[in-house]
């Protein structure tokens, strides 16, 4: 037997390959139309048509340290939209039609290591979800007069990057219990709809009941509001790093990380 | 195709493999075979006869649940990355890559191997030269095929695995592929191809192997496949005119299988015989000399076609024609 000679890839051959693999998933992201309209163009629609409907007439929102603009509060809300659609949402689909359609079947024949397909994959996750982020601070610099302070910049950067991964592991974890690829846009919709409204995403928590609160307080997409609106506050004072909140995100992260690694599968399910 | 390219070398040696599904079907119940470096091995069966459950064995998609199983002198269900790089997989069923083109998906897998095939000349190969920029989703059914078969060569495998490639085609598209399959043996490689057409497995292949419900039930090569070369010839033609069977010569009467009397035109006999040219001559020199020509006279041996609907009708016990062959082993010579 030739067991040596098949010893597990290198850390550095999963990163070669990773960044081989990368590029062509982007490309496949960008060409897509359904793609491009849920994750980068719907976001911004919402932007505009939140922060026009509850931003007139100098309606403020209560955070902590003060208030600001209804406008300028949309714009972390609809960040964490954004890098959902990027990782969780766009994830999901595209990985269960890819398993259905036998595509993973065909790269799990090739001696590309799983990691590097799953950290490629990732990786179009986080530069969309830059891009998205990038998109929405210039339309909240522009439109609504708001911008990051240099001093919280680098939290923004940590809160969009753990966010990004965190929700790539929740889409791979509910990648591995979706069967076709029919049901991936209504059950990620399903989950996600629901928590938009109680984590402050549609609708600032403060004017929300004290239940719901508590209910949208046990998901990470609260929290993930709560990271990048504190590093996005002008009354933040510090280096703008929502510790406990990034943690939560990350930990809901890393159980979607032993789900997926328990119950990924190569193989079409729906046949 | 007549003599065995194989170089004697075993790249697939299988013995004893059996696959149950959750403790209730065995979809394959006990088979052996073997296949040697430069053949093209054809594995047939109907719909459901265990095909695609031993090929994704093969190819380290499942795991077995009894037997022996060494594909290029490892087991599959061990090897790794190294052993993926010499194998090329052609899946029944995979769509392409979404939202790439040709090209693209040819250098996105020429990456995921060590020493890949030019991306040209693997176009060049099977045919894809002009859809290079073609969106692969976008292909017609063959060139869909093609470019799952370019995808399986881009790592210049030795050893490739065809899962019903020509299913669904029509007849020009299946003549082309069969082209391009037998295009393959001249780079050497070995090809392990499963498939319910008989014909195809004609073709193509050194040696055929037939599973019904998880059993082998004949194997050798395709001319000689459950006895064959040794079945009764069949000769047909319609009696002419105003002839009657038993105006016939002796041996030409003694042959007849099926054959009406009447004397409107449409009075066909079948005659079978193993020696076909003894009954052939005298029939021949009875027509010449009642100045009849047979149009129609035709001799033929069973098709393998017959021969395979024989072997895998559902429930056969035995194989009607003949035993299985033990499998082979590389001939002494």
């Amino acid at each position: 037997m030739m067991t040596a000679t098949h010893a597990r890839s290198s850390a550095r051959d999963v990163l070669c390959l990773a960044l081989h693999q990368f590029p062509y998933d982007l490309r496949a992201f960008l060409r897509n139309p359904q793609s491009r309209f849920f994750t980068l163009a719907l976001p911004v629609l919402f932007l505009i048509i939140f922060a026009s409907v509850f931003g007139h007439q100098n309606n403020t929102v209560k955070v902590s340290g003060g208030t600001i603009d209804t406008s300028v509060y949309y714009v972390p809300g609809i960040i964490t939209l954004g890098i959902i659609a990027a990782s969780f949402v766009n994830l999901v689909i595209s990985v269960t039609a890819q398993r259905e359609s036998g595509v993973l079947k065909r790269r799990r024949a090739t001696p590309v290591p799983a990691a590097a397909v799953i950290a490629g994959r990732t990786l179009t996750a986080v530069v969309v979800s830059i891009g998205i982020t990038v998109l929405l601070l210039v339309i909240g610099w522009a439109a609504y007069g708001a911008h990051v302070p240099a001093r919280t910049a680098p939290a923004l950067a940590v809160a969009v990057i753990v966010g990004t991964v965190s929700f790539c592991c929740l889409g791979y974890a509910l990648t591995s219990v979706i069967r076709n690829e029919d049901a991936a846009q209504p059950i990620t919709q399903a989950i996600m709809l629901p928590l938009y409204f109680i984590s402050g995403v549609f609708i600032a928590t403060s004017i929300l009941p004290h239940w719901l609160t508590v209910v949208g307080d046990v998901f990470p997409v609260r929290h993930l509001v709560e990271a990048l609106l504190t590093a996005y506050n002008p009354h933040t004072t510090g280096a703008g790093f929502a510790g406990t909140d990034l943690l939560i995100v990350a930990a809901w992260g890393a159980a979607g990380l032993v789900v997926a690694l328990r119950r990924f599968s190569w193989l079409p399910r729906g046949a | 195709m007549g003599t065995p390219t194989g170089t004697g070398e075993s790249v697939i040696t299988v013995s004893g493999l059996r696959m149950r599904y959750d403790d209730s079907f065995e979809a394959v119940r006990g088979i052996d075979l073997e296949v040697r470096r430069g053949e093209v091995f054809a594995f047939l069966g109907p719909n459901g006869a265990g095909k695609t459950t031993t090929v994704e064995i093969l190819e380290g998609y499942r795991r077995r649940t009894a037997g022996d199983v060494t594909v290029l002198g490892e087991d599959p269900a061990h090897a790794g990355p190294s052993w993926r790089a010499r194998i090329g997989v052609v899946l029944q069923e995979s769509r392409p890559e979404r939202d790439l083109t040709v090209a693209e998906c040819l250098r996105l897998y020429a990456g995921y191997y060590p020493s890949p095939r030019g991306i040209d000349e693997t176009m060049e190969l099977v045919g894809l030269v002009g859809q290079a920029d073609a969106t692969a989703t976008r292909l017609s059914g063959g060139q869909r095929r093609r470019l799952d078969v370019a995808l399986s060569l881009i790592g210049d495998p030795e050893l490739l695995f065809l899962d019903e490639p020509t299913t669904g085609f029509d007849p020009s598209a299946r003549r082309a592929a069969w082209d391009m399959i037998a295009g393959l043996r001249s780079l050497g490689v070995t090809v392990f191809l499963t498939t319910h057409f008989m014909d195809e497995a004609e073709h193509l292949a050194d040696h055929v192997m037939v599973i019904s419900e998880g059993r082998i039930v004949a194997a050798g090569p395709p001319g000689t496949l459950g006895g064959r070369q040794r079945a009764a010839a069949e000769i047909t033609f319609t009696l002419p005119p105003g002839a009657s069977l038993a105006a016939l010569p002796g041996p030409v009467r003694d042959a007849v299988s099926y054959g009406t009397a009447g004397t409107n035109g449409t009075d066909h006999v079948l005659l079978r015989s193993a020696r076909p040219l003894a009954v052939l001559g005298p029939l021949i020199a009875w027509a010449e000399d009642a100045g009849h020509d047979l149009p129609d006279l035709e001799v033929r041996r069973p098709s393998l076609e017959d021969v395979y609907l024989a072997l895998t009708e559902p429930g056969a016990d035995a194989p009607p024609l003949e035993p299985p062959e033990a499998p082979r082993h590389p001939e002494a010579a």
